[in-house]
Formats: C-alpha cells, sequence, structure tokens
C-alpha cells in the first residue's frame, strides 16, 4: 500500500513537472562587470525567450576552453574574452565560428556590418564593449593628484605604493609612454630588444614598491584599504567603486590602453543555437547602450553612442565623459595590438616572470 | 586415536592425509586472498582515478607531437636536415602542401603556437603563410620567401626542427633552467630567463621554515592538549580543530585584513609607538605574510599527530624518571621527547609535503617574493597554456618529493612514524 502510494506520487510529479526552457551558461569576468552584463543582457533576454541563464565567472585566459574542448566535455556556452584570447582561440580550432549575418541592424537602421566600430567583428568572435586599462588614485589621500604617466613611475614626488596586473601586458605599454615613447610608437618601440630592455628598466624603478594584482576587483579594493597609492585597473571597475559606493577614487587617462571585450562560442557547446540567439539580442543597439549604464565601458556599436545616458542609479550622472572613448579621454589612447601580444606573449611572459622572481 | 601421523620426509599431516605444511599456506594464501579484496576497490579507484591521470598528464612533459601531427610532409625533412646548411627546394614545397592542409583543417594555429615557443614571432609568420600557401606555385622557396623574410632565416627552420621532434627533453630542461638547442646541445639558458631552480629553492625554503614553525609552535599546545584534564583539553582541541574547518580561502582573506598595510596588527603597532605612521611594516604581499599564513593553516596537521602520539605516552614514565633524580629538563629531553618522535615525524612530513605544493595562500598574500613553484605551473596551465611545460615542472617537483621522501625514510625510518 505505502509502496504504491510512492510510486503514484512520484509518477504524479514526473507529469506535472513542465517542459524544462533552453539553459545558457555564460561566463563572464566577475564583479560589476558580469552585474552590468547581467542587468542589461541577461535580464532581458530572459523575459523575451523564456530561457535561463546560468552565471560563472572566470579571470581570462583560454585554459578552460581548451581543456573542456579538447576533452570533449563543453559545458560553457558563451564566453566574454580579450581580444587576444579571442584570435589565438579562432586560430587553434577552439571557437565556433559566428556568421554576421545574424546580428541585427542598427536602431537608426545601418546595417549591422557597417554599425559596428571597425576591428570589432572576426570570424570567432563579436565584439560587445571597448574597455581600457588605465590607473586611478584616492583623491582624498592626495591634494595635488598626478595627472601624466609619468607620475605612475615617479615615487619621489608621489610616495607610496603602486598596483600593478601581474603580467606584461599593458604594464610594458606603460612604462614606455612614461619612458616618453609617443603612443603611436609604442609597439614600433616594443618589437625590438632594446625597447624591451627599456621597458622593464623603468618598471626596475618602482619594483619594490608594486603589489600585483589578479582579479580585476583587487585594484578598487587595494586603493580603499590604503595598500596602494596608485593603481593600473580596468576603468570600468574604478567607475563602479565611485559612482555605486561613492569612493573618491579619480582616473589618469593618459596613456589608457584600450582593448576589446568580445563574445566567443566554444566548439562544441551543448546550447550552440541558443547562444547564437543571446549574442545576436545581446549586442543590438539598445541593449550596448543600457549596458553602457551600468559601466563605463563603451558600446561596441555607432548607433548605440547616441542612447548612452546616465547611470543606472543617478541620474544627473552622465555616462559619455567617462567612456574610454570620450575625446578628452582619449587624445594619448594606444590600442591594444593583439597580434603583437600573439607573436610576443610567451617570450614576454617569461621574460616577466623571470624579472619578478628575481 | 591417533589422527595425525607422522611421516619423516613430509612432516606433521593433517587429518585428510596432506601435509600440514601445505595445509597452512593454502589457508594462508586463502585469507591474504581475501583481504587484498577488500582493498581492490580502493586500490582500482587509485589507480584509475590517481595514477593513470598523473602518468598521463606527465607523458605531456616529454611528448609534444602538436608540429610532427600536421606537418607531415616536412617533419621527416627536418629530421635529416643537420640543422646547418640551407634548406632545399624540397623542404620548401612539402612546407607549402603542409600549410595548405593545415590551414584548410584549421589547425595551422596549433603548429604555429608550437613553433612560437621555440622563436617568438614565428606565429605569425605561419597563419600570414597559410592564409597565402594555397596561391603560390613552384619554385617554393622564393615564392615563400617572397611572402616573408624570415623563411630565409636559418634560425626559423633550426625552431622548427626542435618543434618536430615529438619526444623531446626540451621541455624538462626549460624547467631546471637549461636550452635544448636544434643541433641536441644542452647549455644554460639565458639569465634574463632563468627562474625555476630559484623557485624551486625558495620553495623549499619556505616549506622547511613552514615545518620547523609548525614543530615549534605545535609542540607545546599538543602537550597542553594530552596533559591537561578532560574537560579543558576537549575546549581546546575544538579550539584547534573550529579554524581548520573552516574554509582555506575565508582564513588566508582575514589574514590580509590582519597583516595588510592599515591593518589591525600595524595599527596595534603604531598605537604602542612600535612603528611610525607612515613607515609601517610589510608584512603581506610578500614572503614573511606567506610564512605566516602557511604556518597557521597547516599547524593543525602538526598538532593533531602529535597529539595522538602524546596521548599514548604515559606520563608516569616521567615521574619515574624524576623519581630517580632527573632534573626537569632531563627527564622531558632524554625519556619524553624521544617517545614523541614518531608525532614529529608524521606531523612534519604531512606538513612539509603539504606547504612544497601549496598554493591559494602564496598566490593571494605573497605578492612578488613570497611565490612559490605552483604558482608558477598555475600560469603555464592557466595563462600561457604551456601545458607541457607544466607537465615538466610537475615532474621535477614530484622527483623532488619523492628522492626527500627515499631520504627521509633512509634517516628516521617510514614504520617510525605513528599517527598515534
Amino acid at each position: 500500500m505505502k509502496i504504491k502510494a510512492l510510486l503514484l506520487g512520484a509518477a504524479a510529479t514526473m507529469v506535472a513537472m513542465p517542459t524544462l526552457a533552453g539553459e545558457l551558461t555564460v561566463v563572464s569576468w566577475g564583479g560589476a562587470y558580469t552585474n552590468s552584463q547581467v542587468e542589461a543582457y541577461q535580464k532581458p533576454w530572459m523575459a523575451a525567450t523564456g530561457n535561463s541563464v546560468i552565471s560563472t565567472d572566470y579571470n581570462g585566459g583560454l585554459a578552460e576552453i581548451k581543456s573542456q574542448v579538447e576533452a570533449g566535455n563543453v559545458s560553457w556556452d558563451l564566453v566574454d574574452v580579450e581580444l587576444s584570447d579571442a584570435v589565438r582561440g579562432c586560430d587553434e580550432g577552439l571557437l565556433e565560428p559566428i556568421d554576421p549575418s545574424i546580428l541585427p541592424d542598427g536602431a537608426d537602421g545601418t546595417p549591422a556590418l557597417d554599425d559596428f566600430l571597425p576591428g570589432t567583428l572576426f570570424e570567432c568572435a563579436v565584439a560587445n564593449i571597448v574597455w581600457s586599462t588605465i590607473y586611478a588614485y584616492d583623491s582624498s589621500m592626495m591634494a595635488d593628484g598626478p595627472t601624466t604617466i609619468g607620475d605612475f613611475f615617479d615615487l619621489e614626488k608621489f610616495a607610496g605604493k603602486r598596483g600593478m596586473r601581474k603580467g606584461p601586458k599593458a604594464n610594458l605599454e606603460m612604462a614606455l609612454a612614461a619612458d616618453g615613447v609617443a603612443s603611436a610608437d609604442i609597439y614600433d618601440v616594443l618589437s625590438t630588444a632594446e625597447g624591451v630592455d627599456r621597458a622593464f628598466a623603468k618598471l626596475d624603478t618602482i619594483k619594490d614598491s608594486v603589489v600585483w594584482w589578479e582579479a580585476g576587483a583587487q585594484p578598487p579594493q587595494l586603493l580603499a584599504d590604503g595598500e596602494v597609492a596608485m593603481t593600473t585597473a580596468y576603468n570600468g571597475r574604478i567607475f563602479n567603486a565611485v559612482a555605486a559606493e561613492n569612493k573618491p577614487f579619480e582616473i589618469v587617462w593618459d596613456a589608457q590602453i584600450y582593448d576589446l571585450d568580445l563574445w566567443v562560442i566554444p566548439k562544441g557547446a551543448p546550447n550552440k543555437d541558443l547562444a547564437m540567439d543571446f549574442v545576436a539580442f545581446s549586442t543590438a543597439t539598445e541593449q550596448l547602450a543600457a549596458q553602457a549604464s551600468y559601466i563605463s565601458y563603451g558600446p561596441a556599436r555607432k548607433s548605440s553612442a547616441s542612447l548612452v545616458g546616465s547611470f543606472f542609479d543617478k541620474p544627473d550622472l552622465a555616462m559619455a565623459p567617462q567612456m574610454p572613448t570620450a575625446p578628452e579621454n582619449f587624445t594619448t589612447a594606444i590600442q591594444n595590438d593583439f597580434e603583437f601580444w600573439a607573436d610576443n606573449q610567451d617570450e614576454l611572459n617569461e621574460r616577466f616572470n623571470a624579472w619578478l622572481a628575481n | 586415536m591417533s589422527e595425525t601421523a607422522t611421516n619423516f620426509s613430509d612432516g606433521v599431516l593433517a587429518v585428510d592425509g596432506t601435509p600440514l605444511k601445505r595445509k597452512l599456506a593454502r589457508a594462508m594464501f586463502r585469507s591474504r586472498l581475501r583481504a587484498f579484496g577488500l582493498v581492490v576497490p580502493l586500490l582500482l579507484m587509485i589507480v584509475l582515478a590517481f595514477l593513470i591521470p598523473i602518468v598521463v598528464f606527465l607523458t605531456q612533459a616529454v611528448y609534444n607531437n602538436k608540429f610532427e601531427r600536421y606537418m607531415p610532409n616536412v617533419s621527416p625533412m627536418l629530421t635529416q636536415w643537420d640543422g646547418a646548411s640551407d634548406p632545399t627546394e624540397d623542404m620548401f614545397a612539402a612546407l607549402v602542401a603542409d600549410l595548405v592542409i593545415t590551414r584548410e583543417d584549421k589547425n595551422i594555429g596549433k603548429v604555429a603556437t608550437r613553433v612560437n615557443r621555440e622563436l617568438s614571432g614565428t606565429r605569425s609568420l605561419f597563419t600570414k603563410s597559410g592564409r597565402k600557401a594555397k596561391n603560390l606555385e613552384a619554385p617554393f622557396k622564393e615564392a615563400l620567401i617572397d611572402v616573408d623574410k624570415k623563411w630565409a632565416n636559418i634560425a626559423t627552420w633550426q625552431a622548427m626542427k626542435v618543434s618536430s621532434k615529438s619526444f623531446t627533453p626540451a621541455y624538462l630542461a626549460s624547467a631546471v633552467d637549461l636550452k635544448y638547442g636544434a643541433d641536441g646541445s644542452i647549455s644554460l639558458n639565458d639569465p634574463d630567463r632563468r627562474i625555476y631552480i630559484k623557485l624551486l629553492l625558495r620553495t623549499l625554503q619556505i616549506s622547511v621554515i613552514v615545518t620547523l614553525a609548525g614543530v615549534i609552535l605545535g609542540y607545546p599546545v599538543a602537550f597542553l592538549l594530552s596533559t591537561l584534564p578532560v574537560r579543558t583539553s576537549n575546549l581546546l582541541l575544538i579550539m584547534v580543530l573550529l579554524p581548520f574547518w573552516t574554509s582555506l580561502l575565508v582564513r588566508t582573506t582575514a589574514w590580509i585584513a590582519v597583516l595588510q598595510g592599515q591593518g589591525v596588527l600595524n595599527d596595534l603597532f603604531v598605537v604602542f609607538g612600535l612603528a611610525a605612521d607612515d613607515d609601517r611594516f610589510s608584512l603581506i604581499y610578500n614572503k614573511t605574510g606567506t610564512l605566516i599564513a602557511m604556518t597557521h593553516i597547516l599547524l593543525p596537521f602538526m598538532i593533531l599527530p602529535l597529539y595522538s602520539v602524546m596521548k599514548t605516552v604515559p606520563i608516569s614514565y616521567v615521574r619515574a624518571a624524576k623519581s630517580m633524580g632527573a632534573t626537569n629538563w632531563t627527564a622531558f629531553w632524554r625519556v619524553y621527547f624521544p617517545l614523541t618522535i614518531p608525532g614529529i615525524g608524521a606531523g612534519g612530513i604531512l606538513v612539509f609535503i603539504l606547504a612544497i605544493s601549496f598554493y591559494i595562500t602564496p598566490a593571494l598574500v605573497g605578492g612578488q617574493s613570497g611565490t612559490m613553484i605552483s604558482n608558477v605551473i598555475d600560469f603555464h596551465m592557466r595563462s600561457s597554456l604551456n601545458w607541457s611545460l607544466a607537465a615538466a615542472l610537475g615532474s621535477v617537483l614530484l622527483v623532488i618529493v619523492l628522492f626527500l621522501y627515499y631520504l627521509y625514510d633512509r634517516i628516521v625510518g617510514i614504520d617510525n612514524m605513528k599517527l598515534g
């Protein structure tokens, strides 16, 4: 009797279970950035299509994608990667090709291929934001703050520790810029052995005062703790600390190194079609502009620029001047050269690790 | 009735006539088989889920066939080439044929990455040439050099020759700061690329210091736990175990809050005048931070084995020694301490082996001078994707630990290790 009731109950539950909607695993960098994507892309997409999204964090790099694809057991459907990883992953056959014809036209009618900024659409990747590596300081600790990249390397004028991302990327370019190289010539100088030596020599001048960070959320934390006087950071994270947490941080845009973040789909992803649908939806004009109201990363579409408004929580904080691409911030910007890093990152990473350990 | 007959050639016989010795051997064999049968599931699990994956991964340290597999035409020619003379037209033709195939199968990225590790800059050389390879015609040598001058550079071909050898000691050589050249020679690596020996020594040094600190700090605590009345010692035991059960990450980040520049400890130092306000002690993001945090996290692993050994030492021995005229120190050093050495050995080896492979704590609080070899292995696994080098470093670490274990066995004896 009891067993019969149990079996009947189980059967009834199985019948009563609704047909499961699709479930997409979206992987991004965590913290304020993932939050902006959840608000601007994932929630509207879930409301529009009835599917659900599982949000996962990672710290960049292709290792997880590579191990999943090579093991034949892919659990990630959609990943937000840096440009050099997107190009490298595509070359190594780790990513699904994305046909640009699935991308919708801009809100003003421009076809997608023209609407996206030049150099943002690739064989296996579609760009969503323009982000930048800058440096920031706490203006309540310094009356006269630094204004140029040279000030970051000047320990006499501005005492205190520095925070830098652990790795040669962006640090070598900033070192050369502080040593007097013009923004347009940075990668030409860096391609020579003397250029690399020069960059490391400049980094040597502050080496003992550097605290090395790896996760995007660490630099604002280091600044807030007073552990460092200045730190390089992703610009959106500093903006988030200023806007959402009212910290008195200031960004120095001199020699900013801007780069793209793109959506990629690992080869053999279980929900490939849902992922393509999400890519098309999230890179539409309105969604890119909406994302810009949560974090100060520039949309990859030209038509989104006019729709960028103010911070979602503070109507009088306009977002447009906070973007890396705003004209007043862009004067000495350096575009990250992904070809250079794809070619040289192995050697420069080794050199950097050796320099760090010695 | 005599049931056991004695036959002088067989020895004592059992009831059914077989020699007792043989029957005993058979019975013992059966009981040993039964015991083995009980262990087989665990043995299978260890072999399948632990030994085999480790062995498979470690073979990556000496085997990398990314080049040879996807460039089948030019690889045998590279093996025969002496590495010094000019590459022939045949080699160029084979190269172009291979470039066309790999580009179509989308494998050119893997080949380019492999060669790029030997010579920076060849990655874009391969991808660019791959794109143009379909349209090239004989004579291929001029055609390829036209596409990019680097093909005339013998260093490019030497890098390809090293990459085409699937079974290669190159990675193991790099892991110990040596360089494996195209002609098979082994030389010391450039000074600005030599870090692994230094990191290995630093790792060993940190592990030894942590183990010693653990012994010094843990011995009195274990002694207290084993000699106090049950009520108090239970309370103390809970105080040792509760942090042990807290997440490793939480404990490490708690140390960040305590040790940082504006943290609790430095504020106390400033209040008591031990440090100036703008010249605080640098206790974190360096080796000091690693040592402090690791000692704290590994202390329970030292205290618990020590405690369980000390509990079996009868305190009456010490009393007996004192009754025969020994001073407190002599009674401790010559009677009590030698009995607890197995516990120190067990706790010590546990803490040392854990410390050598520690990764999270050095990554979070180590900064630049406190990183250990496991952080570099992680870097090669996750960021540079050079799994062969990570496997090579892992093999070197494994060999070192096995050697130290062998030394420990010779000096202390592994059978002298007691866990209670």
